[in-house]
């Protein structure tokens, strides 16, 4: 049986998790010619990349961290040749287009509130995580020929540089990638224990052990319980995301925005929520119905157009919204790696972090992104 | 090609005319326009936005959604859901619909 042949087995590092953050590192580590295994629950755990609007996605990250502003903008810097790299391990396209970014703004309060918020985020050190320019109706309408705004529509903030993709395909792509570089699936299995050794860590599940000089605890939600295993703290919380999607549509919006974005094959993807307290990924038709009215607010003739599907899914939230990354100060060689945006820092993710990782000290960027940020501060 | 049962014919008041890409298909009163369509000898309505591939009236109770058509210029409607008129203009629906521009 599988588990009797990897009992004793032992890999070079072992990423737990095998989500949008952990599939990334592995694949990164595989690629680079490690010998990594992802383990990873079964098709019932819950999978954050559901709920996951595919925006690969600047717009206001980093407020406060500049770090976090500038690990996006290095991933998005990374994502085209990634996207290559992707499709070319995927059996079918991933969706990628780099033609930037919408975010329509209904009424002048919220226009004003991003032009707020731009100037916050142009004065702060090291600057935006991406150009974004703040565009006028008229503008908006000479980008987007083939809709009819609506009449509260406005403007928008556009940020050329930003990218969208399709998550669920994305996740099937570097699963792919990490097999064809040789990496081991180890899947149905909760991790129960992990165990510091003296010459790496045995990752205990529920059904077997298997050995690793290095360990990433990429496990989302999972992570509270089992981080402290091995001196790592990082603080998430869950947050509930619902979605839509109508009937496929000709064409007719050709450049992605926050909370309505049609995808190449026709789909208009709308939502998604952002709801605390909730672990159920269920919908409710109060956020279905809110968000549904936002998006015909934003194009009328959407509401022409039949919903085929909506659903919901738990993604993971730090308590300031920026991702963490750390390595064990007790237990050097196991890391811990959690965002909220899988998709936009994936490239970072199998680039930068896991050769980081592979080398045993974390990239500089990500040194502002430790959980330490959390402590109370005396000064 | 399905023809309708020996017992389902009616008299010939009670028949009204359809028109699939123009051609007058026979239809009797109460009737779905998906089967007024498959006894007319109709069975693809649409061909699927990413691939091409041909679909016709296929569950019959509203499940598939395999049936679309443009019904009267409006396009996505159920046509196993939906009753004949007489008159009625019932086109193919090929790929993927779009939205009027105007609301």
């Amino acid at each position: 049986m599988a588990q009797a042949e990897h009992a004793s087995e032992s890999f070079d590092v072992a990423v737990i998790g095998g989500g949008m953050v952990g599939t990334a590192i592995a694949y990164g580590c595989a690629a680079r010619g490690a010998r990594p295994a992802l383990l990873d629950q079964g098709d019932l755990s819950l999978r954050a990349a559901r709920a996951n609007a595919g925006l690969i996605y600047s717009q206001g990250k980093g407020e406060g961290l500049p770090a976090y502003a500038a690990w996006t903008r290095r991933s998005i810097s990374l994502w085209p040749a990634f996207a290559e790299v992707m499709a070319s391990a995927a059996s079918r396209p991933i969706g990628f287009r780099q033609r930037g970014v919408l975010a329509f703004c209904l009424g002048e309060e919220e226009l004003e509130a991003r032009r707020a918020l731009l100037q916050r985020m142009h004065n702060q050190l090291g600057g935006p995580a991406a150009p974004v320019h703040l565009l006028d109706r008229h503008a908006v309408e000479a980008m987007l020929p083939d809709v009819r705004l609506g009449p509260r529509v406005v403007g928008a903030t556009y940020s050329p540089e930003d990218c969208d993709v399709n998550a669920l395909p994305l996740l099937r792509a570097l699963n792919a990638g990490f097999l064809q570089a040789g990496g081991t699936h180890l899947l149905e299995r909760t991790v129960a224990r992990i165990i510091p050794r003296g010459d790496g860590f045995d990752i205990v599940s529920d059904r077997d052990t298997v050995h690793a000089a290095k360990v990433v605890v990429a496990c989302g939600l999972g992570i509270p319980h089992l981080a402290p295993m091995v001196g790592l703290h990082a603080p998430v919380r869950p947050v509930r995301g619902q979605m839509i999607v109508t009937e496929r549509l000709a064409p007719m919006l050709p450049i992605p925005g926050s909370g309505v974005r049609q995808i190449h094959e026709g789909v208009v993807q709308i939502g998604t929520t952002t709801e605390e307290g909730e672990i159920v990924p269920a919908t409710t038709v109060a956020d279905l119905a809110r968000m549904a009215a936002r998006a015909v607010q934003v194009i009328p003739a959407l509401a022409e157009a039949r919903i085929v599907r909506s659903w919901a899914g738990i993604r993971p939230m730090t308590p300031d919204g920026c991702p963490i990354y750390q390595q064990s100060p007790a237990h050097p060689g196991a890391f811990v790696a959690v965002c909220h945006s899988g998709v936009t820092l994936c490239a970072a993710h199998a680039g930068p972090l896991a050769e980081g990782i592979l080398a045993g000290k974390l990239p500089d960027d990500v040194a502002d992104l430790q959980p330490d940020r959390f402590d109370a501060h005396t000064t | 090609m399905l023809t309708r049962p020996e017992s389902a014919t009616l008299p010939t008041n009670d028949t009204l005319t359809v028109y699939f890409a123009g051609r007058p298909i026979a239809a009797r009163a109460g009737d779905s326009v998906a089967a007024a369509l498959l006894a007319g000898g109709i069975t693809v309505t649409r061909q699927t936005p990413v691939t091409g591939a041909a679909r016709g009236p296929y569950c019959m109770m509203g499940a598939c959604f395999d049936c679309l058509a443009v019904v009267d210029g409006r396009p996505s409607v159920q046509t196993c859901m939906t009753q004949v008129r007489d008159g009625m203009r019932i086109d193919r629906q090929d790929g993927a619909r779009g939205l009027a521009i105007e609301p």
